[in-house]
């Protein structure tokens, strides 16, 4: 009986006003609320992505946060104060169902991305909120992973970049593919800092959140990943302690960026034997998918791009419209000329919503998953540098094996029982390389089936919410120009 | 590069319902060879001057420009709004990116390719019809004026089954072109400054030079809006393309989806939506609002004439007092006088019909066009409504 939860994170945003020497990575905090409920298995997979969304989203904003959990929470039955956190279990926690197999509980968590005002602090608010599992008849789930139902925790960007650098740390070897954190940005963090209220900082920080949201949303939906107690403390604890390592330009950044050239120049001179078809085919689907989404992504920015030109045009246009109505004689015509002029502003602003929904909806998403295609083929490395890691025991204990057989005509007992132990030792080596080649294939085999379902998921999603705002659009359309007909035909 | 022929459906017909003939022109073909045009000016008409009944000549844009200067510069004719003359074939900037698309066709698919190549030969073939269609109107506005149709040059010009011969200003003629009109815009400013007594022309002339203004910010307005439609239509297609390529490349069960997607959504939502919406913009706003811009610097450069005429009338007058306190050269002076007199007068009187009826020509191009603009909009959102609400359907009942 597998258990998948569902945790869905709600991150806002709060601006400080930062001094201007303050050159530290960041000084804003991000509040994370994350709202865990359970649900059938069937209907969690429905309303994970509802609230990713862009700046669109003004009820979250408007909402008190306690109604947006009150509709999430109204599954809440207990209270889970004697529940014990369960932070160091395995992969697969213990569940006990009673009833039938064909309903299964899982705990869904909703998170909700907002930003709230506060005084003095420049941060991300993460509010967590764990609504237990419904009892369905006998049905009791021995997981719990939180112990409150409900709270906030503030985090700083660093700290996202933090928890992203220990879990890659822990779990990229091994195969599995963790989400890469969203990208620093020096030049767009220090106007932000600075405290310049324009339209560019805004976007910028709104951007941040919700890509912070993004990645926060898919680190908790691997179901590995969520039970991660790194995980777990980066959601529940107070403080966190402060993730040094994270700056852009510090020394432990500039060691990164070495091992990551020394990295692809040893995956350069690895040549294996691919003995799995399997690994060989999904390698080259991943290498032509990053290319198709490279050049998509290009496309959807440069259409954010004219859109935005397109609005600004259409606005100018209204204007000149409106003059030229002011100036024409003729009555009718003259009023038919303003109205023209009020339906392209309008429809200016069409577009401006239409390039927000195709940047936010069409165009981060792809951006995530550029980057989320390097995790992939990381993975597909590391399971290279595995198997050399194996060869090569192997071949140090074909060596160490060849000098004992020569050792056996000298004399030296000594030296003769020391290789006999490097060879033991050696031997049981090479058995645990061969396990753990064989276990990171077999968990990249697991990770990959796991992917490429969100994958198809997540655009399908992604696609039809964005056809539905182009179908709102059409429908504002027609609107206004049902209104304009009847007043340019009045015209005699 | 290609040669494209177009076959156009003849144009309303120019009837004379009083006692003058029937004179119809329409332009029934076109070639578009290399850098020129070859326009097929056709004509029907039961005037007696013409040899035959029907016929058909082969023009160039040079020799509309010729007709054109012709009945601008001929005097008789300076109590009229001369029709605009047609704007220079331009494919300029088709051909450009014609050139460019073959330069770049090494790093797109074939798919793309042959797509990219369809849009360009179809914006191509928008312009090409686009200055037949304004070639015929000028000829059109000709044959339904009262005086001009009757022009001996226009008669030539449809009939003369020869080259005119008619080159191209030299660079010593453009020069002179370009200083009468420096000279004429100032002019235009000082005459503008004198208060004209009559009602009707002042308040056409405060009309006219407002309104010129006016329609040239909204046509480049209208122009870079039109472009900036273009250019997301251009980018839709490049997605639609990306996409299509995504969803052929992934032939699990898992992305069926996705190639159902390309196919019906790329192909038919999404490139439509926005290009027919830019093309017909263009055609109904931008075309009208050009023509518009034309029309009114024509119905300007009549006031400036009327005007001019108004300035020889009074100089004329100042002529005589001083001729009459002088005794000398009295007659001279009267007959001069009286010539102004008379030209000022039959200015005038044709200037205000003229006037009047360009508004009514104004008013009715313009309700035509918004008119239907508005319904070619609603006709668009409409149809892209029921092909984005049908690729929804298909993809929320696929799961």
């Amino acid at each position: 009986m597998s258990l998948c939860t569902e945790l869905v994170l709600d991150i806002t945003y709060h601006q400080v006003k930062a001094p201007l020497f303050l050159v530290a990575q960041d000084l804003t905090l991000f509040c994370i609320c994350v709202n865990v409920q359970s649900q059938p298995a069937s209907l969690a997979a429905e309303d994970i992505s509802t609230n990713s969304n862009g700046p669109k989203q003004d009820s979250l904003f408007d909402d008190d946060p306690e109604d947006l959990f009150a509709e999430a929470t109204e599954e809440v039955s207990l209270d889970s104060p004697e529940r014990d956190v369960l932070l160091s279990d395995g992969p697969s926690p213990a569940i006990t169902p009673i009833t039938p197999p064909t309903s299964v509980i899982t705990p869904r968590i909703v998170s909700c991305v907002f930003i709230e005002e506060e005084e003095g602090g420049d941060s991300f608010d993460i509010h967590i909120s764990v609504s237990d599992p419904e009892k369905v008849g006998e049905y009791m789930t021995s997981m719990s992973l939180f112990k409150r139902s409900e709270f906030a925790v503030k985090r700083r960007f660093s700290d996202f970049l933090g928890l992203h650098s220990k879990l890659a740390s822990k779990y990229l070897h091994i195969g599995y593919i963790v989400p890469p954190a969203p990208e620093k940005s020096i030049v767009g963090m220090t106007k932000v800092k600075v405290g310049k209220e324009d339209q560019s900082s805004n976007e910028f920080v709104e951007k941040r959140r919700s890509a912070l949201e993004r990645y926060l949303m898919r680190t908790v939906k691997h179901p590995i990943l969520l039970k991660d107690p790194d995980v777990l403390q980066f959601l529940e604890s107070s403080e966190l302690p402060r993730a040094v390592s994270t700056q852009a330009l510090s020394s432990a950044g500039l060691l990164r960026m070495v091992n990551k050239a020394a990295d692809a120049v040893n995956k350069m001179t690895i040549k294996m034997n691919e003995s799995d078809a399997w690994f060989e085919e999904k390698q080259q689907h991943f290498e032509n998918l990053d290319v198709q989404l490279r050049k998509l992504h290009t496309s959807v920015e440069s259409l954010v791009c004219h859109r935005k030109e397109l609005s600004v045009n259409t606005a100018q246009f209204a204007k000149s419209a409106a003059m030229l109505g002011n100036s024409e004689d003729h009555t009718a015509l003259s009023r038919a000329l303003s109205q023209l002029a009020e339906v392209e502003e309008k429809i200016d602003q069409l577009h401006q919503d239409q390039a927000n929904a195709d940047f936010y909806l069409f165009s981060e998403l792809l951006g995530d998953y550029v980057r989320l295609l390097t995790a992939v083929k990381g993975v597909f490395d590391h399971r290279m540098k595995t198997w050399q890691k194996w060869q090569d025991s192997q071949m140090l204990l074909q060596k160490k094996r060849e000098a004992e057989a020569k050792l056996q005509f000298t004399n030296k007992p000594d030296k003769l029982q020391q290789a006999k132990d490097e060879i033991k030792e050696l031997e049981g080596k090479v058995q645990q390389g061969e396990r753990d080649f064989e276990q990171i294939s077999k968990t990249i085999r697991k990770e990959v089936s796991r992917f490429e379902k969100e994958r198809v998921k997540d655009f399908k999603t992604i696609i039809i919410k964005y056809l539905e705002s182009l179908v709102q659009t059409q429908q504002q359309l027609i609107k206004y120009w049902e209104a304009f007909l009847p007043e340019a035909k009045a015209i005699s | 590069l290609h040669c494209v022929s177009v076959l156009l459906t003849p144009r309303a017909v120019n009837v004379d319902l009083q006692t003058d003939a029937m004179l119809q022109v329409d332009i029934s073909d076109a070639l578009s060879e290399r850098d020129k045009v070859k326009f097929t000016v056709h004509t029907k008409s039961t005037l007696p001057n013409f040899k035959q009944n029907e016929f058909s000549v082969v023009r160039q844009h040079e020799e509309f420009i010729w007709l054109h200067d012709s009945f601008v510069e001929n005097e008789e004719y300076a109590g009229y709004i001369i029709p605009p003359a047609p704007p220079r074939p331009d494919f300029d900037a088709s051909r450009e990116k014609l050139q460019k698309l073959g330069e770049g066709e090494g790093s797109m698919t074939k798919e793309e390719f042959t797509k990219m190549k369809q849009e360009l030969e179809a914006e191509y073939l928008a312009i090409f019809k686009k200055t037949v269609a304004m070639h015929e109107v000028f000829l059109c506005r000709v044959a339904a004026h009262p005086v001009l149709r009757k022009d001996l040059n226009f008669h030539v010009f449809l009939e003369y089954n020869q080259d005119l011969s008619v080159r191209g200003k030299n660079k010593k003629e453009k020069l002179e072109d370009f200083f009468k009109n420096v000279v004429k815009s100032a002019d235009g400013v000082l005459v503008a400054g004198v208060k004209d007594v009559d009602d009707f022309f002042e308040h056409e002339k405060t009309f006219l030079l407002e309104y010129h203004n006016r329609v040239k910010d909204a046509s480049a307005k209208s122009d870079r809006m039109i472009r900036s439609h273009k250019n997301a239509a251009d980018d839709i297609n490049r997605i639609a393309s990306s996409l299509y390529t995504l969803g052929t490349q992934d032939s699990t069960d898992l992305c069926k989806y996705e190639q159902m997607l390309s196919l019906d959504f790329t192909r038919s939502c999404l490139h439509k939506i926005e290009a027919r919406i830019a093309a017909d913009e263009d055609l109904k706003l931008a075309d009208l609002l050009k023509y518009y811009l034309r029309e009114s610097q024509a119905a300007k450069d009549l006031l400036y004439r009327r005007s001019r005429a108004l300035v020889d009338y009074e100089n004329a007058n100042k002529a005589l007092d001083k001729a009459r306190a002088k005794n000398r050269d009295v007659l001279q002076a009267e007959t001069s006088q009286q010539l102004c007199c008379h030209k000022f007068e039959k200015i005038s009187e044709s200037a205000k019909q003229e006037l009047i009826d360009f508004k009514t020509r104004r008013v009715a191009a313009f309700r035509k066009n918004l008119v239907e603009l508005a319904e070619l909009e609603l006709k668009h959102a409409k149809g892209n409504l029921q092909l984005l609400q049908g690729c929804l359907g298909i993809l929320k009942g696929n799961t």
